[in-house]
């Protein structure tokens, strides 16, 4: 008898993602699909439109990470016209986008994939939310994440514009620049910054690291898998989220490609499925051998995790100190484990703050050097940042007047998605057997799926940090028969 | 209000900034919660549709519905949303007037698939998938929803009570809004809450260098020209939408000397905002001949569309259409 | 509409200058000067009062064609009307393009008072080009976008 299960977690990869399990004749798991049932063809409609718009009508692909799409861009036209900013503006890019990321990181840390392991995962559903981290960490923690973020933000809008959806980045530079009398403030929240983080540091090690039952569930061959990893690197192949080149290293940690992105046709394919709204981007010339990792087939992984496996340091001191406690703690490099992501998030967290604490420091960063002006005619151009949620690349053709004649876009949250598939199909096996199915596989998919911190509109803003799922299980005519959820 | 209200916040296709435009609230959204109780958020709550099904008619005070429609589950759910709703209020400019994603109503549906699954430049797709609703393989059957054709503004699937402008609306706009919802008298239906009733230019810091009158011999594009600091970004011939678009901003993006875009939407008895900002555009050409005006505009506004409809396509007067049966 | 598929009647709508064109139609008409009976004449003010608005509404509501009419440069009622009429329907046209409706089935002429048989001569000009244009609804824009056309 054949069962389709079908889990809804109400939070979104793209729109709305769904699960979706069928079982065998035997009641066991014969395969698992994650669905995502839309799509907005940005790529098509932003045709003949002027290329200096691409930076503001991009963001919209995501008001969660705006910043990443509007930078992505904003360097895309740079190669469209073949200009170079001054250096004081690749700066300010270079802090903005440092300060974005730090935000952002810090949101998921506390609010959506956090509650997992600060309140636990055991943890009552009703608990396991930003209230119950507070709770855990104490009211004036949570007031300092609400106000840090509070303050970054603020200074975002006062640079870019606007938080959500910055205006901003023009080929060659940025239209604003940072006053004198205004680097102050900036220094003085970066500071804020770096204490935050270290303290994020200090949390997760007192909650999370102490803990066996966290390690061992971190450790655990359901949330591992041996995939590529791809992540930006600067020229001494150390992290950097707004420029470089791409890295991909092989499951056993060796370099498999370092490529400038203007060679990404190369190396990064994408394959399509019937039953789902979102591309399978894998590596092209390994191939894509289906939803299997190891190092025969092109699956790879983005994000914290992976750009940590993709790098070979960090270029600020106490980023760098926690990269190397990580690796030591998790026995060395690659680390395969999903869940591990929330660690590497927390480093990341520690760079991106000393980082922009560096630059807001440097004297150039006052500079009204913050524009080359292009002369040359565009034809092609390609950008490239790391997202939060990983690379993402913009890819834009035009005529010889700056209008768009055709747009690719490889978004961060679809590098990820072969390989959540993957953690989904693989907790969905080793928790349905014979039929039998353990209310424990709604906290095993909610926790795959955290891990990745899924972008497009997701759960970044989840109050309670709490995703609902429903699984609904249904015999051949599609009845119900049975209805698992993890809420009242 | 002393008893606490029901409110529900949804989403169709949008990116999320409306939900962090929620969020962005920081300390303020205390003042909500006391006041409302929460029986939908996707993000944030428990949720599932039966919930909302199970609720009697109008039970919920206030549903806010961000993003446009695109997909038959986006239609259902507002269709659902509105019957359990006293008042429903679209969220931004996608659900306002279409938004950026309605730029895609020039396309079909075909060509927009055609490029994601097939002849896009990273595309492999030897065996020509493509996704399909009710799709079936073998033993596996899969339900994805129906693409549509185009993209709807909400009050063009559903009637809308209240309309709150912008991409994303601002901290300040938000609160606004929600101060007048609570407020002991309702604005009047159609409203448009928490902006300005006056053009940007009136709270625009340039504002006081603008002219009188304003003629404009070469309009500027960002791609080779940087806009000069504290100067109006009009007479400095940036083709800038402030005087036909609503304020209530606090004009940030003119402060990040960025030319506004219009994403706050027209003024009260503007019924399409873009042939509202072709009509202002083209009056300030300074020129009365024919080749000098199509030179001119060649040069700085030559593909006009994006400039003018960037938010509102779906809302031009000619698209402005209620939905179809399953939305085509 | 009619209801003989194999003959489409064009729907124009004439939106004319009460100071000159609108006086052209009244001259042709009073000088037996006829002209295809295709066209509906509102009459505005100055050619400078036409708001862009006009144009998409009238092509939502049943207009195959839209022709505009006004004073020749120089002789507006208004001093500058005209001039303003003319570069919105420049750019207008580049909307029309982008959206995917046909801009040649929006036209712009200057005719004045005593201009009766070049009133006559464009609008026969003009109905047989948006006759072979065929129904608006089969622009791209209407097609796409499900739009029912107002008969």
């Amino acid at each position: 008898m054949q069962h389709k299960i079908t889990i809804d977690p109400i939070t979104r990869l793209e729109g709305h993602g769904k699960i979706e399990i069928f079982l065998d004749e035997k009641g066991n798991v014969e395969r698992a699909f994650l669905v995502v049932p839309e799509l907005r063809g940005f790529e098509i409609f932003v045709k003949g439109k002027p290329a200096e718009d691409m930076p503001i009508i991009t963001a919209r692909i995501c008001g969660v990470c705006p910043t990443a799409h509007h930078m992505a861009s904003t360097k895309a036209l740079d190669d469209l016209y073949k200009v170079q900013p001054p250096s004081p503006a690749k700066k300010l890019r270079e802090m903005l986008y440092n300060m974005f990321m730090l935000e952002d990181h810090a949101l998921h840390v506390y609010i959506l994939g956090g509650p997992d392991f600060i309140v636990g995962p055991k943890a009552k559903k009703a608990e396991r939310n930003v209230l119950g981290v507070i709770q855990k960490v104490g009211l004036e923690v949570g007031k300092k994440v609400i106000s840090v973020r509070r303050e970054i933000r603020e200074l975002m809008t006062l640079l870019a514009g606007k938080v959500i959806h910055p205006a901003w980045g023009v080929p060659g530079g940025v239209t604003r620049g940072i006053k004198k009398e205004e680097v102050v403030n900036f220094i003085k929240v970066a500071e804020k910054g770096v204490e935050f983080a270290l303290f994020t540091l200090k949390v997760f090690k007192d909650i999370v690291l102490s803990n066996k039952e966290y390690v061992d569930l971190i450790l655990s061959d359901a949330y591992t898998h041996r995939t590529y990893y791809m992540g930006l690197v600067d020229e001494n192949k150390k992290l950097n989220f707004y420029d470089g080149k791409i890295r991909v290293v092989d499951p056993e940690g060796k370099e498999y490609a370092l490529f400038d992105v203007r060679n990404y046709r190369e190396y990064i394919a994408e394959h399509v499925e019937n039953w789902t709204y979102i591309k399978f981007p894998f590596l092209k010339k390994v191939g894509w051998k289906g939803f299997v990792d190891g190092k025969d087939s092109g699956i790879y992984s983005v994000a914290p995790l992976a750009r940590l496996n993709a790098c070979e340091g960090i270029s600020t001191p106490r980023a760098q100190e926690a990269y190397e406690e990580f690796y030591k703690t998790l026995g060395g490099k690659p680390v395969h484990h999903t869940l591990a992501n929330h660690w590497a998030r927390v480093v990341e967290m520690i760079y991106a703050a000393e980082r922009f604490l560096e630059l807001a420091k440097d004297p150039e960063i006052t500079s009204d050097n913050i524009r080359n002006i292009p002369t040359e005619t565009p034809t092609v151009g390609i950008g490239v940042v790391e997202a939060p949620r990983g690379t993402l690349i913009h890819h834009y053709e035009t005529d010889e007047r700056g209008y768009i004649t055709k747009a690719n876009l490889i978004v961060a949250t679809q590098n990820n998605s072969a390989r959540i598939s993957m953690s989904i199909d693989k907790a969905a096996k080793s928790l349905i057997k014979e039929g039998k199915y353990d209310e424990g596989i709604l906290n095993m998919v909610e926790m795959a799926f955290r891990a990745y911190d899924p972008c497009h509109a997701c759960g970044t803003h989840s109050l309670p940090g709490n995703i609902p799922v429903l699984i609904n299980i249904r015999n051949k005519n599609g009845e119900i028969i049975k209805t698992i959820k993890n809420f009242e | 209000m002393a008893e606490k209200s029901k409110v529900a916040f949804y989403w169709c296709a949008s990116c999320g900034g409306c939900e962090e435009a929620m969020v962005d609230l920081a300390e303020d959204i205390l003042q909500v919660v006391e006041k409302a109780e929460f029986v939908l958020w996707p993000v944030a709550m428990d949720f599932k549709r039966e919930d909302v099904e199970n609720l009697k008619d109008e039970e919920i005070l206030v549903t806010f519905i961000n993003g446009a429609v695109r997909t038959s589950e986006q239609e259902e759910m507002v269709r659902l949303l509105r019957k359990k709703s006293k008042i429903l209020i679209a969220f931004g400019a996608c659900a306002y007037t279409g938004g950026v994603p309605g730029l895609a109503n020039c396309y079909s549906r075909e060509e927009i698939l055609n490029f994601y699954y097939k002849s896009g430049d990273t595309v492999f797709n030897p065996e020509d998938k493509k996704p399909t609703p009710h799709f079936i393989e073998g033993n596996f059957a899969f339900e994805i929803p129906e693409f549509y054709g185009r993209v709807y503004a909400v009050d063009q699937v559903v009637d809308v009570d209240y309309y709150i402008p912008g991409c994303a609306p601002t901290r300040k706009v938000v609160k606004n809004a929600i101060d007048a919802l609570f407020s002991s008298q309702l604005p009047q239906k159609g409203s448009i809450l928490g902006a300005s009733s006056k053009s940007l230019c009136n709270e625009c810091p340039l504002n006081e260098t603008k002219p009188e009158k304003i003629y404009v011999k070469k309009f500027k594009r960002v791609d080779k020209t940087q806009p000069e600091p504290d100067k109006c970004l009009l007479i400095q011939g940036y083709p800038c939408l402030g005087p036909v678009t609503r304020g209530g901003c606090e004009a940030l993006c003119v402060k990040a000397n960025y030319p506004c875009t219009g994403c706050f939407g027209p003024l009260d008895d503007v019924k399409d905002y873009g042939a509202k900002a072709v009509s202002f555009l083209a009056s300030i050409i300074d020129s009365n001949d024919e080749k000098e005006i199509e030179k001119i505009i060649d040069e700085g506004l030559s593909n006009p569309l994006a400039i003018v409809y960037r938010y509102s396509l779906p809302k031009s007067l000619i698209f402005d259409t209620k939905i179809k049966k399953n939305g085509g | 509409m009619n209801n003989n598929n194999n003959k489409f009647e064009p729907k124009i709508l004439g939106i004319f200058c009460n100071w000159c064109t609108y006086l052209a139609a009244d001259l042709a008409g009073v000088s037996r000067m006829d002209y295809p009976a295709n066209i509906r004449i509102v009459r505005t003010m100055c050619s400078g009062r036409v708001d862009p608005q006009f144009i998409f509404w009238g092509f939502k509501n049943g207009a195959d064609g839209i022709l505009i009419g006004g004073c020749h440069p120089g002789d507006c009622h208004y001093i500058e009307g005209n001039y303003k009429t003319l570069r919105r329907y420049l750019l207008l046209k580049r909307v029309l393009k982008e959206i995917g409706i046909n801009e040649k089935r929006l036209r712009l002429e200057w005719i004045s008072a005593s201009e009766g048989e070049k009133l006559q001569r464009v609008v026969r000009e003009f109905t047989e080009e948006i006759r072979s244009l065929g129904p608006i609804t089969e622009d791209r824009a209407f097609k796409l976008n499900l739009i029912e056309h107002k008969k």
